[in-house]
């Protein structure tokens, strides 16, 4: 520092910073931070709408709890909801009413929230399949994988519990089914339903629990992992596909400051943008059409938000099966869907790096992503898996589809029966077929070069069409995946000529892996000698 | 008399006897039958119901019998009532165009006039409740509220909150009620048709049926309001999860797509 520098004044900004540098270290922060590079894809930014909306539902809600009122005490609505005057309600019902008809923006921040948790959930479901089909999840990032799953969970209850809390007929009913599954399960059921609702169910403690457990409980954990799952994508560096120039080593993008935080911040105006348009056309739960609750009454086409539509599905499709032994009543028509199917369902999520890295024997890094087709096996595995989830969606809404397609409502319960078993291998096996003839097409164009449109005449008469060589850039891209080799299981015997004990874990893996890696599940992709062959001297063939 | 005595054994003694007789029996009958006011009337009934079973032995009788039997292709049709034949015909339930899980509603295949032709002839066959007047079924009046929870109460279970329909077993289905004229529903209510059961007096006095009609008009007519914007269907979760996925997510990542494909990119030269 010259003593001319040191003589002037800072400006205003520089000494902003330097107080605030000797108190929580910045500098330190920002020289490590703001440099940091982010690859550039949209289906990046899908975690990014997941936040927005998540910050704009925080938002919402604060507002929404300056006038709801989380009790279930009996009140006469007068307001200014015609067809609802005289009626008796719960004050959550009417405070919902009073937000809606009386509180100035009331109706249309109810929406942004509501519209913003169904696209939140949405938002998150398709993050988790870019991460899922694009490998993203292997290590070192299985950790974050496992926060994103929890997130998406917490989520859904935080949902749950957040539609519930307005008292109405239609969440009544879903609290209602929400007890049925707690009540089936053996022994413990009925003690856990009491103590959850304080008593027979309604009862008058469950809107103001619900309440604590959705703006306190659930959220709080939810920004603690949300907080957890970006610190582990700064720490590990965002992932990116291959390309030239990009290896596992590096990140090639653009830096956090200034080109990301731009964009960062105007894309989460955009999101807030879209969500509130969204909020200002299309009503999400009327209420007031609805009706309050009351336990005798009940409306057909009682669905839940469509991220609880599965376990609608699982418990319409359900034969009504029950075992009476010693004058009790295991209800297994609700227990087998409720209690086994919805956890499995969301579990295989979970434990599915943990499965592939042990099934393929893979422990290293990877920062660089697959293209879905050249893990086939996987790419399979997710499109079964959406495509269960799908099948449960439409067992969810099978009265709807009776009635929009005049269909016999039996009909598609039990195609949804033997679809959940059925329809997932289907998918498998085709969706792997379609990944092969990918990465046939991929091996052509490599060897082959482009179709170019361009038809050539040769003097002997015959037409061909001309293909064009690809640059060197795209044959990088095409080729660069490596294709593993499945897991051997060693030799039958030792150097001494011994039997060698193979344990049945390692046979059951060695099968498994070949299943993944084995014959039929890759097309070869070309070398580097059958790329020279090929375009040495005689022209295209 | 001796004249009178001579000529008992005449021929045609018996004739004069007979025609005697006959000219007394219509007198009497004619000195002790019903006013002429009321013998108009009765003829006008029975000329409509005359026009009525003409009308039904087209359209009716293949399926329900010639005389309103019914048969193994549909239901007997005696004390159904008047009502019955109403709601049927006027909501073009019946005729029926085909076999099938439930008559759907379809355009009136015939006027009024004929409706109440049918109607005659079928109330003629046994008693049933008969075509509701308007002031039985007119709303002005009645409690939105009170129709509100009688509606969740008894209706909901198979036409949904507001009555946008709703699905029963084997294809079969509760209508969505948007647009049905309050007769209709009030004649539905009071015969209970194909799957409803049937609400009388008994169970849902007229003030009652007055309240739902008036609660329909508010939610699920062409008058109703829908304060949040577009109702999507008001079919609850699945449109809005739909709408939130096609509309909300699909914006959302063509924004996205927008965004990513603006960047800073060096240019190549």
């Amino acid at each position: 520092m010259s003593t001319e520098s040191s003589n002037r004044k800072a400006p205003a900004g520089e000494r902003v910073a330097d107080w605030a540098d000797g108190r929580l270290g910045i500098y330190g922060l920002a020289k490590a931070n703001m440099r940091k590079i982010f690859p550039d894809h949209w289906s990046f930014m899908l975690g990014e709408v997941c936040l927005y909306s998540f910050i704009i539902i925080i938002l919402t809600g604060v507002y929404l709890t300056l006038f709801f009122h989380p009790s279930m005490q009996e009140v006469t609505y007068h307001g200014s909801y015609v067809p609802m005057q005289g009626m008796k309600m719960s004050d959550a019902f009417q405070s919902t009413l009073h937000i809606s008809f009386d509180v100035r923006g009331g109706l249309l921040i109810r929406q942004i929230h509501h519209w913003g948790a169904l696209i939140f959930l949405a938002g998150m479901f398709v993050h988790m399949m870019r991460v899922f089909f694009t490998g993203a999840f292997r290590k070192p990032r299985e950790i974050n994988w496992l926060f994103g799953f929890l997130l998406f969970v917490l989520g859904m209850f935080t949902g749950f519990t957040g539609y519930s809390l307005p008292d109405d007929l239609l969440s009544g009913t879903g609290v209602r089914f929400m007890e049925g599954a707690i009540l089936s399960v053996p022994i413990i059921g009925t003690y856990i339903s009491m103590f959850l609702f304080g008593g027979e169910f309604p009862g008058s403690d469950f809107v103001p629990r619900f309440f604590s457990i959705h703006v306190l409980l659930l959220p709080g954990i939810m920004l603690g992992l949300l907080v957890a799952h970006l610190i582990l994508v700064f720490y590990h560096k965002h992932t990116q596909f291959p390309g030239p120039g990009r290896t596992n080593k590096n990140v090639v993008g653009m830096p956090l400051l200034p080109v990301y935080m731009a964009k960062a911040g105007g894309f989460f105006f955009l999101v807030f943008g879209v969500i509130a348009a969204i909020a200002a056309i299309a009503t999400i739960n009327p209420i007031w059409a609805i009706g309050p609750y009351r336990p005798d009454q009940v409306s057909t086409g009682a669905q839940p938000d469509w991220y609880m539509g599965f376990s609608e599905g699982l418990i319409r499709v359900m034969p009504g099966w029950e075992i009476n032994l010693w004058g009790h009543t295991l209800v297994l028509g609700v227990f087998i869907p409720l209690m086994i199917i919805f956890p499995l369902v969301l579990a295989s999520i979970a434990v599915y790096p943990f499965i592939e890295s042990w099934v393929t024997g893979d422990k290293r890094e990877h920062h660089l992503l697959d293209r879905p087709r050249n893990a086939p096996t996987r790419t399979a595995f997710g499109a079964a898996w959406i495509s269960w989830y799908f099948v449960l969606l439409v067992g969810g809404g099978n009265d709807l589809w009776a009635t929009h397609f005049h269909l016999s409502i039996n009909a598609i319960t039990w195609f949804v029966r033997i679809g959940f078993f059925v329809v997932p291998v289907l998918v498998f096996i085709a969706t792997r077929r379609i990944c092969l003839g990918l990465q046939r097409r991929d091996r052509d164009k490599v060897l082959h070069g482009r179709e170019s449109g361009i038809i050539k005449r040769l003097p002997h008469g015959e037409f061909v069409e001309v293909h064009e060589p690809l640059s060197q850039e795209q044959l990088h891209t095409l080729t660069a995946h490596d294709q593993p080799k499945p897991l051997e299981a060693g030799p039958e015997v030792d150097e001494n000529g011994v039997e060698r004990k193979i344990g049945r874990t390692t046979k059951l893996r060695v099968k498994l892996s070949k299943g993944f890696y084995g014959e039929g599940t890759q097309i070869p992709k070309p070398t580097a000698e059958e790329y020279e062959e090929i375009t040495s001297g005689h022209g295209h063939h | 008399m001796k004249k009178l005595s001579a000529r008992r054994r005449h021929p045609l003694a018996a004739v004069v006897v007979l025609l005697f007789a006959l000219a007394v029996t219509g007198g009497l009958y004619a000195a002790f039958a019903p006013a002429d006011k009321a013998k108009a009337e009765d003829t006008a009934q029975s000329l409509a119901i005359e026009e009525g079973k003409k009308l039904y032995s087209v359209g009716c009788a293949s399926c329900h019998g010639t005389g309103g039997q019914g048969s193994s292709d549909g239901p007997s049709l005696v004390g159904v009532g008047a009502a019955a034949v109403d709601f049927q015909v006027r909501t073009g339930r019946m005729p029926l165009q085909q076999q099938g899980a439930q008559a759907p509603s379809k355009k009136a295949m015939y006027s009024q006039a004929e409706t109440d032709q049918l109607a005659a002839y079928i109330a003629s066959l046994g008693a049933g409740p008969s075509v509701p007047t308007k002031g039985q079924y007119n709303p002005d009046g009645a409690d939105i509220a009170k129709g509100g929870e009688l509606f969740r109460t008894n209706c909901a279970q198979c036409h949904n909150f507001t009555g946008k329909g709703g699905a029963l077993s084997n294809g079969k289905f509760a209508p969505s009620l948007e647009g049905v004229e309050p007769k209709h529903i009030y004649e539905a209510m009071q015969t209970g048709p194909q799957n409803m059961p049937s609400f009388p007096d008994t169970t849902m006095p007229e003030k009652n049926k007055k309240d739902i009609i008036a609660y329909l008009g508010a939610v699920n007519s062409d008058k109703s309001e829908n304060p949040g914007g577009l109702e999507l269907g008001g079919l609850g979760p699945v449109s809005e999860g739909l709408f939130a996925w096609i509309f909300g997510l699909g914006a959302l990542i063509a924004v996205a797509i927008w965004v990513a494909a603006r960047t800073a990119k060096a240019k190549k030269s």
